[in-house]
């Protein structure tokens, strides 16, 4: 959100930048407060690890990194066809900045950031997928999301959006396999093991090679994609209020929080700001959806292990609350609560009532499922010292959420950049200690009581008033004036056809998800669809440094492990 | 001679498909194929609100060996494909397949390079359940909807066309299912579909229950 000192010039980034690279620099902005600095290509490198170690900087978290194709917007695309778009956050001086370099289309190759973070290597591989751009240094670079025998990049502007390669039903070998970890060249007597894609414990979708030495994991390759269903290139043939339903479809065990951070984006790009009434409804249902989400996620987790019971509460208790959320929206799960600008309607008249009910049985399954867990003595053999991520491997790895918080980071977009209404609302982030998968669990378990709160300040500070802004350029006229008035029903007519059309530029929201940062980045034409929407997905970060927490274990801990990540595919692939 | 003479031709295979069919309609084994959003609600109606023991198909089997109902739940895209398909050849005849969500049954609302449109352009599916993602409700019903074209199979010879009302069946496999909106709606339906189809629809059943 656009803060106070936005609008100077120089940023502390990028005066030291200039002082540093001074030709490297190519140009900078800062449209709606998100700072944003062009650097030549052959710099990339170095720019990207100078920004990581100068003591005023310290951007020691790579967000994101992904690529826009500007070959139908610009000057067409000539020299600068693509650009690299990384997006960094420092956790010591709490600030983002926004770092691009040009990549042309005859030669699209750029240097990897893996030397300076780790957690670069997936989402260069998943530019390289869907750009066809290729990293210099990169040391496995290949399809991700996408199979051996797909030609050409999906996401580049010329490739039709309807254009499907696919492949053999009946291969007998599954060469489209495409794991590095292969027999050749390991040792003899370590023997290789497929996990997935149809497993009974991999809730979503992935395929997972181990290398085992006995029980021991010494090595293993995770491979995505097989619930990749081209979000980001659908949502560049749909009006804005068309991709909300999508967003639903990104993270489906809390779509209500995807909703709103989608309609955040969109806003940023129009720099408003909903009703304050709509404000505290939207972290309303946030918290709703986080609440649901830890709920599945620890039932899931608890159930793999063998905790059945366990799975049979908690189910019970998001049912409960999938009814609030259906009396709020209509639908139990592809919600599509919100708009630009608003929120679809008000709540029902008796949701407080409701909403007090639902919570007392939750605090009851709640205290019940930490008498069956807490005090089961599997329950700790599975969880404690299994798992383990260090702290600075998690940021390499740009983790976030609740398991970059159960390694002790306090790292929580609710507080550090607070958006709505949560600087007004009183919570505590938790934090665990050892980073092993029973912190995890207690770190979300403590997240479910810390959202109840939220829930239960939300209801007590909620002002009356609109839900929807009073604005033309986003919101439908009532539906008089569409009959009676020329305006109106003109108005009416380009909003559904042509859509909400907000200003050219572009701007990166993140909010926090049940998962950890969930960012939207959108790049505007002016037009009434986004030229560009790229997610953000939390899991994706994780699942990358899934490999490193299991390493040296037993497998038997894998399915602990991939439970207490969350994973969810409709994310994670898109 | 022989009982046939006694109780007259087909008895003994009708009677015996009877009971053959009682037995597999109400122990489904499913092998949940459950790739996206629409597992959301297959947990919710194998959780214990929704209880689909009721219909003795509560035990998920994950081995294709081992179960003889596919419920493909969520979308089906190229890369996952193939592995969809051996699955489904793994599994033992007899067996049956859903198409669990508008995603499973047509490729939902993403038309695009990655999604499969439709697992039927792979494997032979059953039943289809609409919604995106179904109710609970309407899972049941898909379910409930299975049974009873179990029960009208000839345990000899599955693929035969299906006897209803003393008409062949003519789309084999195919049974497609709407969310029950209103149960009374008989004879909207009966308007809209030629006879020895809408009994499969499953009101006529459900209404005299
Ligand atoms: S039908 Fe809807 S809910 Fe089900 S998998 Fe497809 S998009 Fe998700």
């Amino acid at each position: 959100m656009p803060g106070e000192d936005m609008e100077v010039d120089e940023s502390v980034t990028s005066v030291k930048l200039k002082q540093a690279f001074a030709g490297a620099l190519l140009g900078r902005h800062a449209e709606h407060g998100d700072d944003t600095l062009t650097v030549r290509r052959e710099a990339w490198r170095d720019v990207a690890r100078f920004l990581r170690d100068e003591p005023d900087l310290r951007y020691n978290v790579l967000m994101d990194l992904t690529a826009v194709d500007y070959l139908t917007l610009g000057d067409g695309g000539t020299a600068a066809r693509y650009e690299v778009v990384a997006h960094l956050y420092s956790l010591p001086h709490n600030q983002r900045v926004r770092l691009k370099a040009s990549v042309p289309d005859d030669d699209p190759h750029i240097d990897s950031l893996m030397p300076v973070w780790e957690g670069a290597n997936w989402f260069e591989r998943e530019v390289y997928d869907m750009f066809g751009i290729t990293f210099d240094g990169h040391p496995d670079l290949r399809r991700i999301l996408l199979y051996n025998g797909f030609e050409g990049y999906p996401l580049r502007k010329d490739y039709p959006q309807d254009k499907e390669q696919p492949l053999d039903h009946n291969a007998q070998d599954p060469t489209f396999y495409m794991n590095k970890r292969d027999d050749a060249g390991s040792e003899t007597r370590h023997m290789f093991v497929h996990m997935g894609p149809s497993h009974p414990a991999m809730h979503g979708v992935i395929h997972m090679t181990l290398e085992l030495d006995g029980e021991t994991i010494v090595d293993g390759d995770t491979e995505i994609g097989y619930l990749h269903r081209a979000f980001e290139k659908e949502a560049e043939s749909h009006t804005y209020t068309q991709v909300i339903p999508y967003t639903d479809r990104l993270n489906y065990v809390s779509p209500l929080i995807n909703n709103v951070a989608f309609v955040l984006a969109v806003e940023k790009l129009f720099d408003v700001e909903a009703p304050e009434r709509c404000q505290y409804i939207r972290v309303l249902v946030s918290e709703l959806s986080r609440i649901t989400d830890h709920l599945t996620c620890i039932a899931a987790n608890a159930m793999e292990l063998g905790a059945f019971t366990v799975y049979f509460y908690f189910i019970k208790a998001r049912e409960e609350i999938w009814r609030l959320v259906e009396a709020i929206c209509g639908a139990r799960l592809t919600t599509t609560y919100t708009r630009v600008g608003g929120v679809m309607a008000d709540l029902p008249a008796d949701f407080a009532d409701r909403l007090m009910e639902v919570l007392a049985l939750l605090d009851e399954q709640m205290h019940d499922v930490e008498r069956l867990l807490q005090k089961n003595r599997i329950f700790h053999d599975r969880m404690r010292g299994t798992g383990i991520i260090a702290p600075h491997d998690a940021l390499a790895l740009s983790f976030t959420g609740p398991v970059l918080r159960s390694t002790g980071v306090d790292f929580d977009v609710r507080k550090t950049t607070p958006y709505l209404v949560y600087d007004r609302l009183d919570f505590d982030v938790p934090l665990g200690e050892t980073g092993d998968n029973y912190d995890r669990y207690l770190v979300r378990m403590e997240e479910i009581r810390q959202s109840v709160r939220l829930v239960e300040q939300c209801m007590a500070q909620m002002p009356d008033g609109p839900v929807q802004l009073d604005d033309a350029r986003m919101t439908m006229p009532p539906k008089a004036e569409v009959y009676g008035t020329i305006e109106g029903l003109m108005n009416h007519f380009k909003l559904i056809i042509e859509g909400i059309k907000p200003p050219a530029g572009e701007a990166y929201v993140s909010v926090e998800g049940a998962n950890g940062e969930l960012g939207f980045y959108l790049v505007s034409d002016g037009t009434g669809r986004p030229y560009r929407c790229r997610v953000r997905p939390p899991c994706f970060a994780l699942m990358q440094g899934l490999q490193k927490m299991l390493k040296g274990g037993m497998v038997a801990d894998v399915v602990a492990t991939f439970g207490t990540i969350n994973m969810i595919a409709g994310e994670n692939d898109r | 001679m022989g009982l046939e003479t006694i109780f007259g031709s087909g008895f003994i295979t009708s009677q015996l498909n009877k009971i053959i069919n009682w037995g597999r309609k109400n122990s489904f084994f499913p092998l949940p194929f459950v790739t996206a959003c629409c597992g959301m609600e297959f947990m919710a109606t194998w959780g214990s609100h929704y209880d689909v023991a009721r219909f003795g198909a509560e035990l998920p089997r994950f081995s294709p060996r081992q179960s003889d109902l596919l419920m493909v739940v969520g979308t089906i895209n190229h890369k996952i494909a193939p592995v969809l398909k051996r699955v489904y050849d793994q599994m033992c005849e007899p067996k049956w397949v859903i198409a669990f969500g508008a995603c499973a049954s047509s490729g939902g609302f993403y038309r695009n390079y990655a999604t499969v449109q439709g697992i039927d352009r792979i494997i032979p599916v059953d039943v289809y359940i609409a919604g995106c993602p179904p109710r609970p409700e309407a899972v049941l019903e898909g379910l409930m909807l299975l049974q009873k074209k179990v029960e009208g199979e000839d345990i000899l010879n599955r693929g035969a066309p299906i006897m209803v009302n003393g008409q062949a069946y003519s789309e084999e496999r195919l049974v497609h299912v709407e969310p029950p909106m209103d149960r009374r709606a008989n004879h909207v339906i009966a308007s809209h579909e030629g006879p020895g189809v809408h009994p499969w629809q499953g009101f006529e059943e459900a209404e005299r229950r």
